[in-house]
């Protein structure tokens, strides 16, 4: 009898945590989508220059974003690349012209890099001037040839060139690495089924 | 129950100093460590707690007379971790960016001794008043560690306190202050000045 007792007052717990989670969940999921939909809307928004509005265009199970003017044309895609950092998985929005042979503009969508180190490949607040720097270094950076990353040494926006954080080469070239990446993959893809 | 019946003022003092959950008991070290790179995240942290452990400790103890002692420890986890949840969940709805800085130490709540520590040894043998005011003594005593820690981490690792300048342009912020060692160079020195400040009150 006693071990009856054991498995009620189990069950009973974990029956009435079940409900109550599962009215909450009612309550905030819609939240938490919103949200997040409005953060990739802000996103694309802010890697395509000029656009009216975007579609969402599924190739392969690739979601790619296709921005479009106020005639409806498309003029520029984002799509989202994901990849190992240093320390952390990086999301990033990358924003192209349509035959992908330049990036308009990228965004950090999520990290978890070294803090003050790795981090300022989205904001570095040592940096006065400019605290987005890093990301800022992609626009309108020439893609014909793999990206590259230098040190000391002045960038070459046409050569595909970006300048690495100091102290933090490994999360500046995984950026790189990951964007490098998903581009070879999503060029043919992309360029295949629009022309 | 041998032990003398102390006042809930001590009740919830004791929590801030003498048993503080931090400096004193070293419980709850991992989240500690982890999330104070700023003063802000330390008290959100804190606070999320706060809400975790008084909730927790009130159901504990108000059922504590029907959970068998044989399932005490999963009932205690299934307790913990559907207010740990509501936690995220509500965090995640109504403060997205807090909510991504903390990251994955809300959910590790669930397994934050500090929290287990106190149903086992409080709520499960006390009645709901009581535990309701340790747990709000033990919580605010984590909460104002946390904060501290976080504050000085952020003051010489940033120099600033919730985003606020406080240091002059020309100070350079020591980068090994928001980097773990930081974190355990700091919590070293807190808990350093505690035991000899104890020290010299017995005396």
């Amino acid at each position: 009898m006693k071990s009856a007792k054991l498995i009620i007052v189990l069950t009973l717990t974990a029956i009435i945590s079940g409900a109550i989670l599962s009215v909450l969940a009612g309550i905030t999921q819609p939240i938490i989508d919103e949200y997040q939909t409005d953060v990739l809307k802000t996103a694309v928004g802010d890697v395509l220059p000029n656009i009216n509005s975007y579609d969402i265009k599924i190739i392969e199970n690739t979601k790619f974003f296709v921005g479009k003017d106020r005639n409806n044309k498309p003029i520029n895609v984002a799509f989202e690349a994901v990849g190992d950092g240093f320390q952390s998985k990086l999301k990033i929005l990358v924003g192209m012209n349509l035959d992908m042979t330049k990036i308009l503009s990228i965004k950090i969508l999520s990290q978890l890099e070294t803090p003050g180190l790795g981090t300022k490949i989205e904001t570095d607040p040592g940096n006065k001037e400019d605290d987005a720097w890093f990301g800022k270094q992609f626009i309108n950076l020439n893609t014909s040839s793999s990206l590259t990353y230098l040190k000391n040494e002045k960038p070459d926006k046409s050569k595909g060139q970006i300048m690495a954080i100091t102290g933090a080469t490994i999360s500046s070239k995984a950026v790189i690495d990951i964007i490098n990446a998903t581009m070879a993959i999503n060029r043919p893809l992309f360029t295949k089924e629009v022309n | 129950m041998a032990k003398k019946k102390i006042s809930l003022l001590k009740e919830f003092t004791k929590g801030l100093w003498d048993e503080n959950p931090v400096l004193v008991m070293l419980l709850g070290l991992c989240p500690t460590l982890a999330v104070t790179s700023s003063a802000i995240n330390g008290l959100a942290m804190g606070l999320a707690v706060l809400f975790t452990l008084t909730a927790s400790s009130t159901i504990i103890s108000s059922v504590r007379k029907i959970i068998p002692k044989e399932v005490r420890i999963p009932t205690f986890i299934i307790v913990i971790a559907t207010f740990v949840t509501i936690t995220d969940k509500s965090m995640a709805a109504f403060q997205p960016i807090l909510h991504k800085s903390l990251g994955a130490f809300i959910p590790l709540i669930v397994v934050n001794c500090v929290i287990l520590g106190r149903q086992e040894a409080f709520a499960s043998k006390n009645n709901v008043g009581r535990s309701i005011v340790d747990a709000l003594g033990m919580s605010v005593g984590f909460t104002i560690t946390l904060t501290v820690l976080g504050a000085i981490r952020e003051l010489l690792g940033a120099g600033t306190i919730f985003s606020l300048q406080l240091m002059p342009d020309s100070f350079v912020p020591w980068m090994v202050m928001i980097l773990p060692p930081g974190a355990f160079i700091t919590l070293g020195l807190m808990i350093g000045a505690t035991n000899w400040i104890n020290a010299r009150r017995e005396r």
